[in-house]
């Protein structure tokens, strides 16, 4: 069963691009929410991870801070 | 074993693999990021060809090119020490360990901090070195940009589009970056300098709400209510590699005209060196003119 994969970004954001190509390459489906155009959302992502950089990408429960490699492989079992 | 071990994947790095990689040498480059301080960059204007581009589109295009070469990229790594074994180089890094007849340091330079209080616990909670990253998050907010360089320009224009209200906090008695630069600034309505201003500390609970600071000549502290700090003050050479290699007083590595540090079969390139300019089409020509020598330095020895 895969798990619900969201990235929260901003468009200028480099590490927010490589975060959502490494998804790609990988075939992985995920909501990207672009947080400089939501205030909602970019509250939503303060709540979530306690602070504010980008990108954020939240798997399932697992709530991935930064474009951690590691964390995000391990978090979707690849 | 590989001819040449790049150290760094900002302009100078890139460029160096792609100019050794046509040379037809066995390249790995590793590094923490690709980019470098480019991709935090919000709009270049001056990189020859392309008369406005954002760092990170400049970054991407950097990339395709580097991936239509055959090398080997690890990202992710940081390089801790080299040694030297021989005519070998041993490069070890945090997660590996490398061997190469040659090595190009372009480890680039990072953000310096600003030694105040306050500033590690809210880092990354309202406190950014990056403007182009986080700005957007500040949207309606009032923030301080803590600089007077081109740097704190670059972020003091992005932010009084997306902010509330900008104070532009500079430690010296006027703003030391592009008079073009400066010029459009201060166009702005929503923008205030504040020259001769040194941060004291920051402030906040979960998020930061404010920032302390003084004037020259006035004992008491003053306070802002802030929603957003961004430091721009300058930059620090990424040079602390366990290897005795020869430095400046500022620890970045001296090369001479070559590129050339003073242990044989060692280059840099960009702005981890002594060059004298720090521009991202310089780091990109030192880049080539390292990538040229190693090239030579690995044919004859």
């Amino acid at each position: 069963m895969s798990r619900k994969v969201k990235v929260y970004s901003t468009s200028t954001c480099p590490y927010c691009s490589r975060a959502k190509d490494f998804l790609k390459q990988n075939n992985i489906d995920f909501e990207n929410i672009d947080v400089s155009q939501d205030q909602a959302k970019a509250q939503e992502m303060i709540d979530l991870s306690g602070q504010m950089g980008v990108p954020v990408v939240v798997v399932g429960d697992d709530v991935i801070v930064g474009f951690d490699k590691g964390k995000l492989s391990k978090s979707l079992g690849i | 074993m590989h001819d040449v071990a790049i150290i760094g994947a900002g302009p100078a790095g890139i460029t160096a693999a792609v100019y050794a990689a046509r040379k037809r040498l066995d390249v790995v480059i590793i590094t923490k990021d690709i980019g470098g301080q480019t991709a935090w960059s919000g709009d270049i204007e001056n990189y020859t060809g392309y008369q406005f581009v954002s760092g990170p589109e400049l970054v991407g295009k950097f990339e395709d090119h580097l991936k239509n070469h055959n090398v080997k990229l690890t990202e992710g790594q940081e390089v801790l020490s080299i040694d030297v074994d021989g005519n070998v180089f041993n490069i070890y890094s945090d997660k590996s360990k490398y061997t190469a007849r040659s090595v190009i340091i372009a480890s680039g330079k990072r953000s310096k901090e600003l030694g105040v209080p306050g500033e590690k616990e809210f880092r990354n909670k309202g406190l950014t070195y990056c403007a182009t990253c986080d700005g957007p998050l500040f949207s309606g907010k009032d923030v301080a940009v803590i600089g007077g360089g081109n740097s704190a320009l670059d972020a003091g224009l992005q932010m009084v589009k997306i902010a509330r209200h900008v104070y532009l906090l500079n430690n010296s008695n006027d703003l030391t970056g592009d008079k073009i630069m400066q010029d459009r600034l201060k166009m702005n309505k929503n923008l205030t300098v504040v020259n001769d201003a040194s941060c004291g500390s920051i402030m906040g609970d979960k998020m930061v709400n404010g920032l302390t600071y003084k004037v020259i000549g006035d004992e008491n502290h003053k306070k802002i209510d802030v929603q957003g700090v961004f430091v721009e003050i300058g930059l620090i050479p990424n040079s602390g590699f366990k290897i005795d290699i020869q430095k400046n007083k500022n620890k970045e590595i001296v090369v001479d005209a070559y590129n050339r540090t003073n242990i044989k079969g060692i280059f840099a390139a960009g702005d981890v060196t002594n060059v004298p300019e720090k521009q991202i089409i310089i780091a990109a020509g030192e880049g080539a003119k390292a990538a040229i020598q190693a090239f030579k330095y690995v044919t004859l020895n």
